[in-house]
């Protein structure tokens, strides 16, 4: 339940925030100020546009499938939403306990795509009905990369529960399983039990280097889940206006950008907790300076709820701000790039990763 | 020489896209931290103005505006103390936005700033700069050099009809007196040219010059000059416009 109403607070905070720094980002970028104009250097900008996309009417062009087309903003959020229910927030706080997290939170959001395809089909629009043919074709080919390089996280931890996955990179495992122990880099014969240090030391890419690799597959992949440039062909501003939402207006509309926004915020969470340590602090003790124990508060008390949230937060929103930098960087990938990057570097690439962390795991650990 | 383009391994392609990613990602972070510089306030004129600025390049407009060169073509502007109504510049304009309403004065009305006589009123002196092609070219011909461009650039309304600029400042009572004042010498005028004509027609009783005579006590009752003029090239426009 905390859980529950934390995420949903959160999102609408971090839709204002992200927007606003969307815009300032690419604005810097371009040499330009951003807005300015309402609240201090612009703050309230994009609260002032959700105030006006609330009001404005909503517009049924007159050949659009009307159900289809009224329904399909919500299916895109709530399966957006329903994902965050098995993010863990901290060492006491799990979400939604199922012990296959990681399975369900990859399914909830493949759903997405069945809203991008409702409103695309059902606005009647050519340039929607591209946008949302290009979306499937994408997710087809990337979905499978980005499977594979989170099932090579599953084999070197060996469960699907992502709080499991969490509290194995945190320094509480040892705490909280028996016979717990986590070698750096992986590697038993150093004799380096990590578990005793915390830290960016015990994170998934470190105990285990090839995920590093996986990690940064994971990272491309997620941007093409969340239609993101260079991956946003389904949106496309230059060739097919607004892609699959092109017909939106009012509410609908900003209720699609958001589940945009929120997709970012969610590969990203799922990002940190696969590969980046989830909630557990970055900082590792070293000797008598016991950083971790520090910034990782007492489990069961208040304390280490806050800790968690802090640092899962800071390191999701850190990975959202390379998200945006990456937009205003590159180019869009034409369809047949895309694909070609899918199919024969990712996924290969995807598939030698699980390969060499199953030998990882065989031989050294 | 490292090997660019399709041409490429496999591996070649990796690694080069790899270092072109990262490359563009370091000219983009490059721009952020320089966004804390404004941009100076260079005109135009000055000779540092294309070296490289860093930093924001837009400026916010209202709240800060860049200079402009002190030449450039913007809103006109017309000193009207100094305005001779020679008319030149109604005539030199080729989308006719300066609309002139002459009244010639019976007498010199004062002198301009550069010493030039005024005899003829302003009754009206409009430019609708909704028309203006700003080509300058009433500016140049302007004797008096009166009629200028001055930097004021920004002057959009939300009524097209306040484009139009009025500078004449004679009130509507100045103006009925000073066409009275004129309706009065030309009357006056016209009855002496008449008494004279009668007198020459008495004395000399010859034919020529009763007809030379004629004309002029008719001439009068035509408007003054200068207006007459603009109606003409007025039809010739017209004219033009037909073909
Ligand atoms: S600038 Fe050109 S168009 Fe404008 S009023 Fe002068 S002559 Fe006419
Ligand atoms: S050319 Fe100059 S002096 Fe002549 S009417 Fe125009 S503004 Fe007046």
């Amino acid at each position: 339940m905390i859980s529950f109403l934390f995420f949903l607070g959160f999102l609408v905070f971090y839709g204002l925030i992200a927007i606003y720094a969307e815009r300032k980002i690419s604005a810097f970028i371009q040499d330009r100020y951003g807005p300015m104009e309402v609240g201090y250097k612009g703050l309230l900008q994009t609260f002032a546009d959700i105030l006006k996309l609330l009001q404005k009417e909503h517009i049924f062009t007159f050949a659009a499938d009307k159900p289809l087309f009224a329904i399909a903003p919500t299916i895109i959020f709530v399966a957006m939403f329903a994902a965050f229910a098995v993010i863990p927030l901290s060492v006491n706080i799990t979400g939604s306990a199922v012990a296959t997290g990681v399975y369900y939170a990859l399914a909830i959001v493949s759903l997405d795509i069945l809203g991008i395809l409702m409103a695309g089909w059902g606005s009647n629009n050519k340039y929607a009905i591209i946008g949302a043919y290009r979306s499937v074709a994408q997710i087809v080919s990337y979905e499978i990369p980005l499977g594979l390089a989170v099932l090579g996280v599953i084999m070197m931890s060996g469960t699907l529960d992502l709080q499991e996955i969490s509290l194995q990179q945190s320094i509480f495992y040892e705490g909280a399983t028996k016979n717990a122990e986590s070698y750096l880099f992986g590697l038993k014969f150093l004799g380096i039990n990590v578990g005793k240090y915390g830290g960016i030391l015990s994170w998934n890419i470190f105990r285990m280097p090839p995920l590093i690799i996986g990690f940064v597959i994971f990272f491309i992949t997620s941007l093409a889940e969340s239609n993101r440039a260079p991956f946003d062909l389904p949106e496309a501003e230059s060739e097919l206006i607004a892609g699959f939402h092109t017909e939106y207006s009012g509410f609908r509309f900003a209720v699609i950008m958001l589940a945009e926004y929120g997709v970012m915020l969610l590969t990203s969470f799922l990002a940190v907790v696969l590969f980046l340590g989830s909630w557990s602090t970055p900082l590792p003790n070293i000797g008598a300076l016991k950083l971790a124990d520090w910034t990782s508060g007492t489990p069961g008390s208040i304390s280490a709820d806050l800790w968690g949230i802090f640092w899962l937060c800071l390191k999701a929103m850190t990975l959202v701000l390379v998200q945006i930098w990456i937009r205003w960087t590159f180019p869009r990938l034409r369809v047949d790039q895309l694909m070609n990057l899918g199919w024969k570097y990712l996924t290969p690439a995807a598939l030698i990763i699980i390969f060499i962390v199953g030998l990882w795991k065989l031989a050294l650990l | 020489m490292k090997r660019k383009g399709a041409n490429n391994t496999y591996f070649g392609n990796i690694t080069e896209a790899f270092d072109t990613l990262i490359s563009g990602l370091k000219t983009t972070w490059k721009h952020i931290p320089l966004a804390r510089k404004k941009r100076s306030a260079k005109n135009v004129d000055s000779d540092k103005y294309f070296e490289k600025q860093e930093g924001l390049f837009t400026v916010q407009y209202p709240r800060f505006e860049m200079p402009v060169p002190e030449k450039g073509r913007y809103q006109l502007h017309n000193e009207i103390e100094d305005c001779i109504v020679c008319d030149k510049c109604a005539k030199v304009c080729p989308v006719d936005c300066i609309d002139i309403e002459p009244v010639k004065a019976t007498e010199e009305i004062g002198k301009t700033s550069d010493g030039t006589p005024k005899r003829i009123h302003a009754a009206k002196f409009d430019i609708d700069m909704a028309k203006c092609c700003f080509c300058g070219l009433c500016t140049t011909v302007c004797p008096t050099e009166c009629l200028t461009m001055s930097q004021d650039y920004d002057y959009s309304t939300f009524d097209i009809t306040d484009h139009n600029f009025p500078f004449s400042k004679m009130t509507e009572k100045e103006i009925s007196d000073a066409r009275a004042d004129l309706e009065k010498a030309m009357e006056e005028k016209a009855a002496k040219a008449r008494k004279k004509a009668e007198n020459r027609a008495t004395s000399e009783s010859s034919e020529k010059s009763s007809e030379a005579a004629k004309p002029k006590a008719a001439k009068p009752k035509f408007k003054p000059r200068p207006m007459k003029k603009k109606i003409d090239s007025d039809t010739d426009d017209n004219k033009k416009d037909d073909n």
